[in-house]
């Protein structure tokens, strides 16, 4: 899958699931100031990535995680 | 010293009848039924297929979806009230309300739909599925905390269970709070949406539902000879409380007084009330004393009525005990036939109405009284609202687990 693939898996999830506004989910989106995803909602993104992309995904894998692109890559290269 | 008297100066709502205040006390006065048919869920295989349900709300569409898939039902209906009630009461809904403003709500059961649903996916998938969010969804202070963290409510806060007398109870304790000067106000009352498939189930197995599925408007009918159980209801009524001087030094319209609250505990069996309400009675004496008023000087009962055999009985019988001859006199309703049991958010609910029928000077009905039981003989206002100016109310709620907590109201 190419990285622009997994970017419209990743914002077809935030916007259908978990409600956010579909303008806002930019590859350069910060998940917290932008997209008002606290600790909790970081949980809830990881778990339907690993539903949607039958993927497990460790905690620490998430360290360097902050923006939508970060997580786009990580998705990425684990698929 | 004398005690401070406590306001109430902002109301809110959203129950069966209607989603905010005018239109809820309109139904009232109307004799209309919040009572139908449950949409919600497929009911074919629940000896109970109606209840009091919340219409016309989309909570996405009223706080987004973001927001909305974060809370329990009954949370959302709690927020949705909240706004109506510190508009209402003129307040800055844009500014942190701070440390000088508690908030004490009630509720029966509390987010009894998002456990279910944690207990499904738990059952289905395994622990690693389970919403995150679950726990600050069903928490029984979700509604409390998310309430507090929306408008800054820095005060004490607390959330009460005791089951139907849960907002009642609250209720109380906010009134203790500003009259013992820990705060100058408190955003007060209830909310409860356990109107599940489960939780209807439940409730009939202990046989204390209304199983009049062919009528649902008409199952409602307390102190009815042919009353067969309470019915369901959902909503959320909230209640901005504060003390006298507060209300006039920002200029806030004063609905009524709280004026007293009396709560005891029948300590006698988990859902059946004392023999001849003796629990009831010696809250309705005390919350009558800490207004400072007698016996004659109630005006209209606002009663529990929840057209249960048990209860309608047993309250009749307080109500003659503790008022005596005088019983007969006083005016006395059940809105309860009208928007089913609101459980945890009953006694706020009837709060706002024993105010608002001072403040408006008409009766609401206890609606199906057709065929009155002889045990049950006092003056309910059956079916049609009644026009009389009032000063004095009387609030009551009785929850399982013998839970008393009686309010008393005062229009100056």
């Amino acid at each position: 899958m190419e990285v622009n693939e997994v970017f419209e898996k990743v914002k077809h999830l935030f916007v259908d699931e978990l409600g956010i506004d579909a303008e806002k989910v930019t590859m350069e989106a910060k998940l917290e100031e932008d997209l008002d995803i606290d600790s909790l909602g970081i949980v809830e993104v990881v778990m339907a990535f690993e539903d949607e992309f039958e993927i497990e995904i460790d905690d620490e894998e998430l360290t360097d995680v902050g923006t939508v692109g970060q997580a786009v890559n990580l998705l990425h290269s684990k698929i | 010293m004398s005690k401070r008297r406590v306001v109430i100066t902002g109301l809110g709502t959203i129950n069966p009848l209607a989603n905010n205040v005018p239109d809820t006390w309109e139904s009232l006065i109307n004799g209309e039924s919040g009572i139908d048919t449950i949409t919600a869920f497929d009911t074919s295989e629940l000896p109970v297929s109606f209840a009091g349900e919340v219409k016309n709300f989309d909570a996405n569409e009223y706080m987004g979806k973001q927001q909305a898939r974060k809370l329990d039902k009954s949370s959302q209906l709690s927020i949705f009230a909240t706004e109506e009630a510190l508009k209402d009461a003129n307040l800055n809904t844009d500014e942190r309300l701070g440390p000088n403003v508690g908030i004490v709500f009630g509720t029966g059961i509390g987010g009894i739909g998002s456990t279910e649903q944690a207990v499904r996916t738990f059952d289905e998938r395994g622990a690693s599925r389970i919403n995150p969010l679950a726990i600050t969804q069903l928490m029984p202070n979700s509604s409390t905390g998310q309430v507090a963290i929306k408008y800054g409510i820095e005060g004490p806060s607390l959330t009460v269970t005791t089951a139907c007398a849960a907002s009642a109870n609250a209720v109380g304790e906010a009134k203790n709070m500003i009259q013992n000067g820990i705060v100058d106000m408190v955003i007060t009352g209830g909310t409860e949406s356990g109107t599940t498939a489960m939780t209807i189930g439940a409730f009939a197995q202990i046989r204390a539902l209304s199983t009049n599925n062919e009528n649902p408007t008409e199952a409602c009918k307390p102190f009815d000879k042919d009353r067969d159980g309470f019915v369901m209801g959902e909503g959320s009524t909230v209640l901005v409380m504060e003390s006298e001087e507060s209300a006039i030094n920002r200029g806030a319209e004063i609905y009524g007084y709280v004026a007293g609250y009396g709560a005891t505990t029948d300590a006698f069996h988990i859902t059946a009330p004392a023999e001849g309400g003796k629990g009831a009675v010696v809250a309705m004496q005390k919350a009558i004393a800490d207004a400072g008023l007698t016996i004659d000087e109630v005006d209209y009962i606002n009663a529990h009525g929840t057209s249960t055999q048990a209860n309608d009985k047993n309250e009749t019988a307080a109500i003659k005990t503790v008022f005596g001859e005088r019983a007969y006199e006083i005016d006395i309703s059940s809105t309860k036939s009208m928007t089913g049991h609101l459980l945890g958010g009953g006694g706020a609910f009837e709060a706002m109405v024993s105010v608002l029928t001072l403040k408006n000077g008409v009766i609401p009905p206890t609606i199906n009284l057709n065929n009155p039981d002889e045990e049950c003989d006092l003056k309910y206002t059956p079916n049609n609202a009644i026009k009389k100016e009032l000063s004095t109310a009387m609030s009551n709620s009785f929850g399982f687990g013998g839970h008393n907590g009686v309010l008393v109201f005062k229009k100056d």
